[in-house]
């Protein structure tokens, strides 16, 4: 399969979206609202529950499933108050000790004049800045599209996991063959060049694990070992750890 | 590393320009009158007819803020390569170091302003628009770096149309990257300045760019993150009037103070001086 049907098959429609992790995955999942600023975003869906036996955290960008649901999740965009919701809920995790569980899946951030004016620059750089000293472990998947900046704002992870058909892109193939090239034409070249499978990523050591599609209950037991694991991590290496993964991301 | 770089001050090279560029004249992009490069430059580079602020070298946007050969430059050997094999990006590496006559996107080191010590980088708009690709985000993160361990504040001037996309995601995780050593900057208790220029935009705008403790811009300087064509695509109509305009976005209360170029120095001067550095 060629990187751009990759693209293509994370974008669509009949793949199992947010809500179908957090509901295969996790136990009396109880959804909370709003960032406490401005409003409550439908595009993050995030709240707390059980994974087995541990309380947890998890956020999800949330795309919908038919067409009123997706009007409603606005596909998976998010304004910044999107952002600034899985932000406090994340501190609120750090506060009682749970982990928090992200899963990714966006084209990107909104973008808007509203969403600019509302600070989706400032909204998204405070998640990075925050999440770089969150002292609770966090777990990021990408479960279908990993668009950019709108999908690093939830990825400043201890742990970042990638579907085996997710993409996650600086950029989309066809913005980037329009700026080079004047042209989207080319997208399916550039798609290689941009480095964006899991497989590639994996390779780059830019994500630490490839996960089975279609597998959700495996999915969950996975999660499940690895949040227990950076839980018996005391906080200060945690954090260091997680430092270091950023710090040493260059050549 | 060769000899000579040890010793250059960032003077040596900027405050010199032959007479063949001091009796040229440019055509404002704004009031298309002919204005003099020589009084472009004793005002700051702002047109003397209309005060549009034309776009300035990193290394001479250093000088005009700090004081006297007090810049002392790091990690100045630091250049970028094509990793990914990405198509024409060699090309372009090529033709950005000969645009800008730097070896990267950002000049980053040590410096006074008012006697003040301070970290000072600055970003140059004619390295492929002043891009954030691995290396600039190295050089920016090691900055932060050395000033929370020598406890000095860092001052950084950004203009970017965001993260360097011939690199890919190393690219986009440069955001993190410098958003963490920002955070470990500011828990050590240091101050940092961000002084953003026209544009300033995509992925640094939302990392580095808007995690200032103090965040001042240039009059009219475009700050955002999504492209303003983009948006105008995506609404499928034209945008207001002075979006994204460092003047709007003060409104919208992301900027604590607008500061035009000739005060720029001094403005400064007075924050280090308030908190003691």
């Amino acid at each position: 399969m060629k990187d751009y049907d990759i693209v293509l098959g994370a974008r669509g429609e009949n793949r199992p979206t947010a809500v179908d992790y957090i509901n295969g995955i996790v136990n009396d999942f109880m959804e909370f609202h709003g960032d406490r600023y401005f409003g409550d975003d439908g595009a993050v869906i995030a709240g707390v529950g059980f994974l087995k036996d541990m309380p947890i955290t998890v956020i999800g960008i949330e795309k919908g499933k038919n067409t009123e649901d997706r009007i409603a999740h606005n596909f998976g965009s998010a304004h910044p108050e999107g952002y600034r919701k899985a932000l406090r809920l994340m501190k609120q995790a750090e506060k009682f000790h749970r982990p928090v569980l992200c899963f990714v899946d966006t084209a990107g951030a909104f973008c808007g004049v509203d969403a600019e004016e509302r600070g989706q620059g400032r909204a998204i750089a405070e998640n990075l800045y925050e999440m770089s000293d969150l002292k609770t472990p966090i777990l990021s998947i990408v479960i279908g599209e990993g668009g950019s900046g709108g999908a690093l704002a939830l990825s400043h992870s201890d742990k970042i996991w990638m579907l085996e058909d997710a993409y996650f892109s600086v950029v989309s193939p066809e913005s980037c063959a329009n700026i080079l090239w004047k042209s989207t034409e080319k997208a399916d070249v550039v798609a290689d060049a941009l480095f964006l499978t899991s497989e590639k990523l994996y390779k780059l050591g830019l994500i630490d694990k490839i996960c089975k599609k279609d597998d959700i209950t495996g999915l969950g037991e996975d999660i499940y070992s690895e949040l227990k694991k950076l839980c018996a991590t005391d906080e200060e290496t945690l954090v260091e750890q997680r430092y270091q993964k950023f710090r040493n991301i260059g050549y | 590393m060769e000899l000579r770089n040890l010793f250059l001050k960032a003077n040596n090279e900027l405050e010199y320009s032959g007479n063949r560029i001091r009796s040229r004249k440019v055509t404002c992009k704004k009031c298309q009158k002919e204005v003099s490069v020589a009084k472009i430059r004793k005002n700051n580079f702002v047109c003397p007819n209309c005060g549009h602020y034309f776009t300035v070298r990193a290394r001479r946007r250093i000088l005009m803020l700090t004081d006297k050969r007090s810049f002392v430059e790091l990690c100045r050997e630091y250049e970028s390569k094509n990793v990914l094999g990405f198509p024409e990006y060699d090309s372009k590496l090529q033709a950005a170091k000969e645009k800008s006559r730097e070896n990267e996107g950002v000049i980053c080191g040590e410096a006074t302003i008012g006697g003040h010590s301070c970290c000072i980088f600055a970003m140059d708009a004619n390295f492929m628009m002043g891009s954030m690709g691995a290396i600039v985000g190295e050089k920016i993160t090691n900055l932060f770096e050395y000033a929370t361990e020598k406890s000095l504040p860092v001052i950084g001037i950004t203009v970017s149309g965001g993260a360097r996309m011939q690199e890919g995601m190393i690219s986009l995780m440069q955001m993190s990257k410098v958003s963490a050593a920002v955070k470990r900057h500011s828990n050590n208790g240091n101050l940092y300045i961000a002084l953003l220029t026209n544009p300033t935009t995509g992925g640094v705008n939302a990392s580095f760019a808007m995690l200032g403790d103090i965040t001042l811009a240039e009059p009219d300087a475009r700050i955002g993150f999504a492209g303003p064509r983009v948006i105008e695509k995506t609404l499928n109509r034209a945008l207001p009037k002075g979006f994204q305009k460092a003047e709007r976005v003060l409104e919208c209360g992301f900027i604590d103070a607008i500061v035009p170029r000739d005060q720029q120095k001094a403005y400064l001067e007075k924050i280090l001086k308030i908190h003691n550095c």
